[in-house]
C-alpha cells in the first residue's frame, strides 16, 4: 500500500490486517511510556486546508507515538490564497523531505491529485463529501472489538442515520462495514440521499450502494443492532434539505422515546462532533452501548497503524513485533 | 486578401451540399475558378509557371469550417489564450471562421471591444475572426447590451456564455429586440440555483465520489422557458452546447413546430462521459458537464437526423495554474479547435458530408457567414476551403497543440480525420498540416 486515498482501494484482507495491527497499536497505548521508535527519521506532515483539530491532533499523537517527526501546515496561515497554487506548495514541502502528507480538504479528489505532484505517501484525512477512510478504519475497529466479533461484522444490522448526501464519513464507513459482512440500512429523508439512490434516471451498474433505504427511523429502530449517526450541518436549512433543524430533530434524531424502542444492548456510534439536540436528543454518556469515547480514542491506534503500514521497515503482516520495532 | 498566386488541387474529393465528385478545383484571384475531373491537364507544371499544386489523393475538398463557439480570452485572459494563438489552432483545426465568445475582460459589451476584437482577428489574419456580444451587460444578467449600437456595427450573434439569463423578464425584452434587429440569441442554457457549486454531472458518478452534481433538468429548465419565449415573441434563437437526452427531445419538438431555433453541440459531449471524472482530473471538468452515454447516444442521434445543426467546439483554454487546482477551484473548460474533426469523424456515427454539413455549412448559415464561408466548391466562390483525411487514424500529442493552454481531454484517444490543407482567400495558409510561413 502506498497511499491511503479511498477505502474503495482497500480488499477486505487489507482490511482485516490494518485491524489487526491496530490491536497491537491499541496495546502500546496502554504502556506507561506509549511511544515506540518505529517511525525514527521519518517525516510525517499535516496538510489541513480544511479546520479538524480532532482529526490533525488524533494524526499528529499517531505519528509521535511512532517516533516520526511532524510538521503541521494550517491553510490559514499558508499562501495558497495568495496566489501560490496548490501544486507549488506540495511540491515545495516535499522538497523539504517529507515522506507522508496527511490531507484533509474540501474538495473530493485532492489527495489523489496530489500522489501527482510528490513521491511521498499521502492519507487521506478527509476530502469533501467523498472519503475519510481512516474514520471508516477506526469505526470497524471499534465495532468489531466491541462486539467481539473478531475482524468480522457477518449478520449485525446498521442504521446509518442523517446527512448521508453531503457525508464522507457514510462514504467510506459503509463501505468497510458492508466489506465486513454487516447489513447497512440509510435512514434519511430523500434530499439527505446520494441523488443516484433517489433518482431512477440515474442507474448504474458500477457505483452501487449495497445498502437498503429508508425514510422513516421508527420503522427500523426495532430491527437494528448498531445505529450510527452523522453530525446534521445547519447551512443545509439554507439549500432546502430540510425544512428546519427542529425538524429533522423531531423525525431522525434519536430521543429517549426512540431508544425505547432499540433492543437493550444496541451500540450508538457517531463520528463527532456531535450537535447535541439534534441528531442526538439523549446523554450518550447515559447510553451503555454507546462506543463514541472508544471511537476517539481507536483513532490514535488505527492512524498509528495507517502510518506503520506506509512509512515501516516494510511492515509486512509477516514480519514480527521486533523487526518492526514495535 | 486575395494572392495572385493561383492554386491546383488535383486528385481529391469535392464533398458539396449537392453530392460529392471526384474532381480537381483551380484556385485563382482568391476564387474558385473551375472544378472537373482531371482539368489539371490543362495547366502548367509549378516549376514552370504554373499554379501551386496540392495533392488532394485520398482527401475531401470542401468548405472550411465554422466554429459558432469559441473562446479566445483575449482582451484579459491573455495567459491562457490570444486571439493569435487561437486562430493558429482554429487554422490547424480546419477552420475559417470562429465566433469569438464575449465573456472576456472586459466583456464584450461594447462596440470598442467588439472592434478590437475584430481587428486583433484580422491582424493574426488566419481565420475570421467574428466577434459575438453579450445580452447583458458584462454578462451580469442586469442590465441588456446596447442591441442597436452593436448590431448596426454588424454583430448577428449575442450570448452571456458562461452564464445562462437567469432573469425571465430581462430574457424578454432581449427577444424583443433579437425580433426587430434580426440578430440571433445564443443561450448557454443553466439555471445557476440548480447548479451551485456543481462540478459534475448529478447521477451516480457524483453521488459515488461525493461531489455536488450538476443536474440535467438545470439545463432542461431554461431550454423549455426560452422555447416558449420563441413562442412568443418570434425570435430566433440558438441553443448552445446540447448536453442532455431530454434537451434533445425538446428541440426536436420545437422545430417540428416550426419554431425559429437552432442547436449545437461539443465534440465532448458526444464522445466523453462523466465516468471520466472518477480520476478527480480537472481537464473533464466543463460547463455544461459530461453526462452518461445515455445522454451521448441521444446527442449522437440529434446530430444525424438533423435535431441537432451544429458541431461547436466550446474551445475553452485554460493555463496550466488555473487548471492544477481542486476541482472546485479549477474553472470549467477544455480545447476542442485542434480536435473536433478527429472527434466527429470518429465518435458522431454521421457520414462524412452529415459532418461536413454540421461544421461548416450549417453554421456559416446560423452565423449569417455565407458570403464568406460554408459556400459550395464551386467556380465563382471565395476560395474558403480545408482539404482532409477523413479516415487518417491519430492521437493528439501535448507537442501538436499549439494554443497556449494545454488542456485537451483527447490525449491517447483515439481520433480520425485529419487536416492537412486550408485555404483562406485563394493563399494556401495550412500545408500538409502546418501553418504556411
Ligand atoms: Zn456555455
Ligand atoms: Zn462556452
Amino acid at each position: 500500500m502506498k497511499h491511503l486515498l479511498s477505502m474503495d482501494d482497500l480488499s477486505l484482507g487489507e482490511l482485516q490486517q490494518l485491524l489487526s495491527l491496530a490491536d497491537e497499536m491499541s496495546e502500546i497505548q496502554k504502556r506507561s511510556q506509549p511511544k515506540v521508535p518505529a517511525l525514527r527519521h521519518k517525516t510525517v506532515a499535516s496538510l489541513f486546508f480544511e479546520d479538524s483539530t480532532r482529526t490533525r491532533l488524533s494524526f499528529e499523537t499517531a505519528a509521535k507515538r511512532l517516533s516520526a517527526d511532524t510538521m503541521t501546515f494550517s491553510a490559514a496561515s499558508s499562501s495558497v490564497n495568495k496566489g501560490e497554487s496548490l501544486r507549488d506548495t506540495v511540491e515545495t514541502l516535499s522538497a523539504m523531505g517529507v515522506d507522508a502528507f496527511v490531507v484533509r480538504h474540501k474538495t473530493a479528489g485532492l489527495p489523489l491529485a496530489m500522489t501527482q505532484w510528490t513521491d511521498a505517501h499521502i492519507v487521506n484525512a478527509g476530502d469533501g463529501a467523498h472519503q475519510h477512510p481512516t474514520q471508516a478504519l477506526l469505526d470497524a475497529f471499534t465495532l468489531t472489538r466491541a462486539l467481539e466479533m473478531g475482524n468480522s461484522l457477518a449478520g449485525v444490522r446498521i442504521a446509518m442515520v442523517g446527512d448521508i448526501r453531503h457525508s464522507r464519513v457514510a462514504r467510506s464507513t459503509v463501505r468497510a462495514f458492508v466489506l465486513l459482512g454487516a447489513q447497512v440500512t440509510l435512514v434519511a429523508p430523500a434530499s439527505l440521499l446520494p441523488p443516484s439512490l433517489i433518482y431512477s434516471n440515474a442507474t448504474h451498474t458500477s457505483h452501487e450502494w449495497p445498502v437498503s433505504i429508508s425514510h422513516h427511523l421508527d420503522e427500523v429502530l426495532g430491527e437494528v443492532d448498531v445505529v450510527y449517526l452523522l453530525r446534521m450541518q445547519h447551512e443545509r436549512m439554507n439549500a432546502a434539505f430540510i425544512s428546519s433543524v427542529g425538524e429533522y430533530a423531531l423525525h431522525f434524531g434519536l430521543t429517549p422515546k426512540r431508544m425505547a424502542k432499540l433492543p437493550h444492548n444496541f451500540k450508538l456510534m457517531h463520528p463527532g462532533p456531535m450537535n447535541h439536540g439534534v441528531e442526538i436528543g439523549v446523554d450518550p454518556a447515559l447510553v451503555p452501548g454507546s462506543l463514541i469515547t472508544q471511537q476517539v480514542t481507536n483513532g490514535v491506534s488505527i492512524r498509528m497503524a495507517v502510518l506503520l503500514s506506509l512509512l515501516g521497515p516494510a511492515a509486512t503482516s509477516e514480519m514480527t513485533k521486533e523487526e518492526r520495532n514495535v | 486578401m486575395s494572392s495572385n498566386k493561383s492554386v491546383l488541387i488535383t486528385g481529391g474529393t469535392v464533398v458539396n451540399a449537392s453530392g460529392e465528385v471526384l474532381a480537381d478545383v483551380m484556385i485563382d484571384q482568391g476564387v474558385v475558378q473551375e472544378v472537373g475531373p482531371n482539368i489539371s491537364a490543362k495547366y502548367a507544371a509549378e516549376n514552370k509557371g504554373g499554379p501551386q499544386r496540392i495533392d488532394a489523393a485520398s482527401c475531401v475538398i470542401t468548405s472550411a469550417f465554422v466554429d459558432l463557439h469559441t473562446h479566445l480570452r483575449e482582451p484579459g485572459r491573455e495567459e491562457s489564450e490570444t486571439i493569435e494563438t487561437g486562430s493558429r489552432a482554429a487554422v490547424l483545426g480546419g477552420y475559417g471562421a470562429v465566433v469569438a465568445m464575449p465573456n472576456t475582460e472586459p466583456a464584450q459589451d461594447s462596440v470598442a471591444v467588439v472592434e478590437f476584437v475584430r481587428m486583433q482577428g484580422e491582424r493574426a489574419g488566419l481565420v475570421d475572426v467574428v466577434p459575438s456580444a453579450c445580452i447583458t451587460v458584462n454578462r451580469a444578467g442586469l442590465q441588456l447590451s446596447p442591441f442597436h449600437s452593436l448590431a448596426q456595427n454588424g454583430v448577428t450573434l449575442y450570448t452571456d456564455d458562461g452564464n445562462g439569463v437567469q432573469d425571465p423578464v430581462i430574457m424578454r425584452r432581449a427577444m424583443e429586440y433579437a425580433k426587430e434587429l434580426n440578430i440571433t440569441l445564443m443561450q448557454h442554457c443553466e439555471v445557476s440555483r440548480l447548479t451551485e457549486g456543481a462540478v459534475m454531472h448529478e447521477g451516480c458518478c457524483s453521488s459515488h465520489l461525493g461531489l455536488p452534481g450538476w443536474p440535467s433538468i438545470a439545463e432542461v429548465l431554461m431550454l423549455q422557458r426560452d422555447l416558449e419565449l420563441v413562442r412568443e415573441t418570434g425570435a430566433k434563437m440558438h441553443f448552445l452546447h446540447l448536453s442532455t437526452a431530454r434537451s434533445v427531445e425538446l428541440v426536436r419538438q420545437a422545430k417540428n413546430e416550426g419554431l425559429p431555433v437552432t442547436a449545437e453541440v461539443t465534440p465532448h459531449h458526444f464522445s466523453l462521459t462523466d465516468e471520466k471524472l472518477t480520476g478527480f482530473n480537472t481537464v473533464f471538468k466543463v460547463n455544461p458537464p459530461l453526462r452518461t452515454m445515455e445522454d451521448v447516444e441521444a446527442l449522437r442521434t440529434g446530430m444525424q437526423d438533423g435535431t441537432i445543426d451544429a458541431i461547436a467546439t466550446d474551445h475553452a483554454p485554460h493555463a496550466a495554474h488555473l487548471k492544477d487546482q481542486d476541482l472546485l477551484a479549477a474553472p470549467p473548460g477544455m480545447l476542442g479547435l485542434q480536435s473536433a474533426l478527429g472527434v466527429a469523424l470518429k465518435y458522431s456515427g454521421c457520414s462524412v458530408q452529415r459532418v461536413i454539413d454540421l461544421m461548416s455549412w450549417a453554421p456559416a448559415r446560423i452565423a449569417g457567414l455565407t458570403a464568406r464561408q460554408g459556400n459550395a466548391v464551386a467556380s465563382g466562390n471565395i476560395a474558403n476551403l480545408v482539404v482532409f483525411n477523413p479516415a487518417a487514424q491519430w492521437e493528439q500529442s501535448l507537442e501538436q497543440i499549439v494554443s497556449k493552454s494545454h488542456n485537451t481531454p483527447y490525449l491517447g484517444l483515439p481520433l480520425q480525420g485529419q487536416v492537412q490543407y486550408v485555404v483562406r482567400d485563394g493563399k494556401v495558409i495550412v500545408e500538409a498540416g502546418v501553418i504556411a510561413k
